[in-house]
């Protein structure tokens, strides 16, 4: 069309650069920060966990693998990490039975069902931080010398990673509830109807209908649930601080190949023991050595997710 | 009679296990108040009575706004600035590049814009301790003030707001018929008008979505601004000013309980008023 036309051709090209150059004036200013700020020093964190970076203007000297072999023998690491682990597999189990539990009361034709939801969402909106310093409060005095519910507090004493998840799953619980309620109001009315014209109970119901249709937001909420709890942070830097000390117990010790007992720390998760071997202990690069090993973790976690939603996808 | 009966035949068990799980959740909210208007020796005293003197409440917040280690109103100040600048600059700049990626179809835009999906995976916890080092960087080699400014934290925002947001815009323009942008084109539209003009307002639900999910994480966080400002900076926001505050003495709970409740406050506002639109944006933000 445009061949005999020379002009016009001339401002096609023209129109081609400017084209270019609108792509990439829209794209800077997010391509920008997110090179600046989450790509380059993740470049940076790779490198580092391959010298003998100390945070500080010293210079740094590759050592190969060296702090990686040294995460192995780290008894305090290799605790933190099966603590984590722990932690992450308690709080999945606790989150969604609660999560779900709460869902399905109030999906019922409840009076005030709406205040319910809202009640049970709440804590979700306060930071971990915040909420570590509370439960702080109602552990050391609340339910010790108000209620009497506990002889002292089980933040100093051996549940005091219970403690933890307890208060992490009164703070996420209703987060997940909401999810859980999308779904389940998703599933169709008649097909319950139905069913309990056939003669199904409520439990296979609930087995045979409901659960197979809201299987997405299982995953979804398993997955959520699970990558929260690996990255957790806050809670344990004010509820704990990571504490309590206690001894190593012996498969830990000939786990990591030493023979005396060390102190531990019952609570300290890996992001706090990153921060922790950082700024208190000075050892920038074996921190960081730590981040990339839970990076990975955690990446292995997400990609196997995205691969069990997108095979089931096609199996529906 | 007959309406009594049919109030306790519809008042099931569920209604009433509903209620009691509802009281255990409120609980520990309900307790700090009342806490937050006693002196220390009445809370360790008997943390479970109610307080004597309610007015109490408001000479511990007086106590509060005045301690030089929380100073609540220059902490609300950075966290209402440090919060809507980075919402706005988020929500604008990843509409903006997930625009021109759906719209240009060429493999350099499909690659950039699985770049920016890539960063979902990326935790904070492995950039945290480089940006330390980047932040030393751009300050004294680059000579850009960055440690403990309102701008730097808001430009991290941008950059760790980006893959979420890119990815949400990317999935909701995809959705956008052509036509109507290129009826604004013949109409005679600039590029930036297209997109600010016609795109955008359309775009409302799902930035909706964005300013709900943003916003609670970056009003609430704690870990990047206590590496990239520190709980002894000016520019500290609220859960760094509480840290900070909880961390200068031996614990005077009456304080620390005030400060919690005073830092709660805005967002539980803002829920009440707004609670509709955070709980579809919470739950549509994690399902898609």
């Amino acid at each position: 069309m445009t061949e005999t036309q020379p002009v016009k051709t001339r401002k096609k090209l023209g129109k081609k650069a400017s084209d270019r150059l609108w792509f990439w004036l829209f794209l800077l200013p997010a391509l920008l920060p997110f090179l600046l700020m989450v790509i380059t020093p993740f470049g940076m964190g790779i490198y580092y966990s391959f010298t003998n970076w100390t945070g500080g203007l010293n210079p740094t000297e590759w050592i190969g693998v060296e702090n990686y072999r040294g995460l192995l023998t780290d008894y305090r690491f290799v605790f933190s990490f099966l603590t984590t682990g722990i932690y992450a597999a308690l709080n999945v189990l606790f989150i969604n039975a609660v999560a779900f539990g709460l869902a399905l009361l109030v999906t019922r034709k409840l009076k005030l069902t709406n205040l319910y939801r809202a009640s049970f969402f709440i804590p979700n909106l306060i930071g971990g931080l915040i909420i570590g310093y509370l439960w702080r409060f109602i552990y050391t005095l609340v339910l010790t010398r108000g209620l009497n519910f506990f002889e002292s507090s089980p933040l100093i004493g051996d549940n005091a990673l219970i403690a933890l998840i307890v208060v992490v799953t009164w703070q996420y619980a209703g987060y997940i509830m909401m999810i859980y309620i999308a779904a389940l109001q998703n599933v169709p009315e008649d097909l319950i109807e139905a069913s309990r014209i056939d003669g199904a109970n409520a439990l296979q119901r609930l087995r045979n209908i409901t659960l197979p249709l809201i299987a997405q937001a299982f995953t979804v909420s398993l997955f959520l649930t699970l990558v929260t709890a690996f990255k957790q942070f806050d809670t344990v830097y004010s509820l704990t601080q990571g504490g309590p000390p206690q001894l190593s117990p012996q498969w830990l010790m000939n786990l990591v190949g030493m023979d005396n007992a060390r102190t531990v720390e019952s609570t300290e998760l890996v992001a706090n023991v990153i921060y922790n071997r950082a700024f208190s202990f000075n050892q920038f690069a074996e921190g960081q050595a730590m981040a990339v090993t839970f990076f990975v973790i955690l990446a292995i976690f997400s990609i196997g997710q995205v691969y069990f939603n997108k095979k089931r996808e096609v199996e529906l | 009679m007959a309406r009594i009966q049919t109030f306790f035949k519809r008042f099931n068990w569920l209604e009433i296990l509903a209620l009691v799980l509802m009281i255990v959740f409120l609980y520990p909210f309900i307790i700090v108040v009342l806490n937050a208007s006693k002196d220390n020796i009445a809370i360790t005293d008997n943390p479970i009575a109610l307080p004597t003197d309610w007015l109490l409440f408001f000479r511990n917040v007086a106590d509060i706004v005045g301690d030089p280690n929380l100073n609540y109103f220059r902490a609300l100040f950075n966290s209402i600035i440090i919060t809507t600048f980075s919402l706005g600059l988020i929500g604008v700049s990843s509409a903006m590049a997930a625009w021109v990626l759906v719209r240009t179809k060429t493999r350099l835009s499909m690659t950039l814009f699985l770049f920016f999906v890539s960063g979902l995976v990326i935790p904070f916890q492995i950039v945290m301790l480089p940006i330390v080092e980047l932040s030393r960087v751009i300050q004294t080699t680059v000579g850009i003030p960055w440690k403990d400014t309102h701008y730097a934290v808001i430009f991290a925002y941008m950059g760790f707001g980006a893959p979420l947001s890119v990815f949400l815009f990317h999935g909701f323009i995809k959705s956008i018929p052509l036509d109507i942008e290129e009826a604004a084109i013949i109409d005679g539209c600039s590029r930036p008008e297209v997109f600010f003009r016609v795109v955008f307002p359309i775009l409302k639900p799902i930035f909706v979505t964005l300013l709900v999910l943003n916003g609670l994480w970056i009003w609430n966080d704690f870990l990047l601004p206590l590496i990239m400002i520190g709980t002894g900076g000016d520019t500290k926001t609220i859960p760094l000013a509480v840290a900070n505050f909880a961390g200068a003495y031996v614990i005077q709970w009456n304080l620390l309980l005030t400060a919690l409740v005073l830092s709660a406050i805005p967002v539980i506002i803002l829920f009440l008023f707004a609670q509709k639109y955070i709980i579809k944006g919470m739950t549509s933000g994690a399902i898609k």
